[in-house]
């Protein structure tokens, strides 16, 4: 995503990025990013909190023309309600899970040359 | 209260994806310069384009994915993600305006803040090939974007 927002800057379309992968977008390097620090698939407010959703949009609007230069990164004020035990959790790995990454990476592989195989990949 | 440190997603995924036996590690994009473009008229004069990673149908993981775009005037009920990397634990997408904020940014155009929504909004498909979003998905979202008469663009990634 952060490619296509650097493509369409690049081309005269101001963008705005709200999300919750701070590293990542900022390794790659984008225009405006507003930062909400949640588990990622809500960046726009947690599910069914109409206010707090108005307020982080609204916000990210708002940087459209608040923001001066490249780069900027602003972290929204919210905080996730039920703590920060998803910090952890997300692609946790332990001793239990192993086994079955490995496995599971093998069935990843097997599938993913079926369907080169088959011809049933992207190729434009 | 102190504040928590982001979670490190590139170091994640590539332990994660170590553990799978996936012996090269993705090469995150990395740039050091960065365009940027100063909007040249009040929000309030601004047509937006809302740009999601969700898309408007089921996919799996090893389904091709392209870029898609739907009117606005038919909306979606639910958006799809399934096959793509979110935090399944930790919450969910039952709720649309949670990562997909069309109808706010309606309501903001009725009041003003905004002047309207573009016609469609795009769904961009996160390839694994950077080469691929670089050389065929961005160029094609701009297209749309101008065809729209797009101002600025709202970029919504899960």
């Amino acid at each position: 995503m952060s490619l296509v927002a650097r493509h369409l800057e690049a081309n005269g379309i101001p963008t705005m990025i709200i999300g919750s992968a701070l590293d990542i977008v900022e390794y790659c390097g984008v225009p405006r990013f507003l930062f909400v620090d949640f588990p990622l698939g809500n960046p726009c407010g947690e599910p069914d909190d109409r206010a707090m959703q108005r307020e982080i949009v609204a916000h990210g609007l708002e940087m459209l023309h608040s923001v001066v230069h490249a780069h900027t990164t602003i972290r929204s004020r919210f905080a996730w309600r039920a703590g920060n035990d998803w910090r952890d959790r997300y692609m946790e790995i332990n001793d239990a899970e192993r086994a079955k990454l490995a496995r599971l990476g093998e069935e990843r592989r097997a599938e993913r040359q079926r369907l080169r195989d088959t011809g049933q990949v992207r190729t434009e | 209260m102190k504040q928590a440190a982001p979670v490190e997603y590139m170091r994640k995924t590539r332990e994660y994806y170590e553990a799978q036996g996936f012996e090269k590690p993705y090469q995150w994009a990395h740039f050091t310069e960065c365009p940027f473009t100063i909007p040249n008229k009040p929000l309030e004069e601004s047509r937006v384009a809302l740009i999601t990673t969700a898309a408007n149908y089921p996919r799996v993981e090893s389904d091709p994915r392209f870029v898609d775009s739907v009117s606005i005037e038919d909306p979606p009920a639910k958006l799809y993600a399934d096959d793509l990397a979110w935090d399944k634990k930790a919450t969910h997408l039952d709720d649309l305006g949670s990562f997909f904020p069309l109808e706010l940014l309606k309501s903001f155009a009725e009041e003003g803040k905004i002047d309207s929504v573009a016609a469609r909004f795009h769904s961009v498909p996160t390839e694994y090939s950077q080469r691929r979003t670089r050389e065929a998905d961005a160029p094609e979202i701009l297209k749309r974007c101008r065809e729209d008469g797009a101002d600025v663009a709202l970029l919504v990634p899960l």
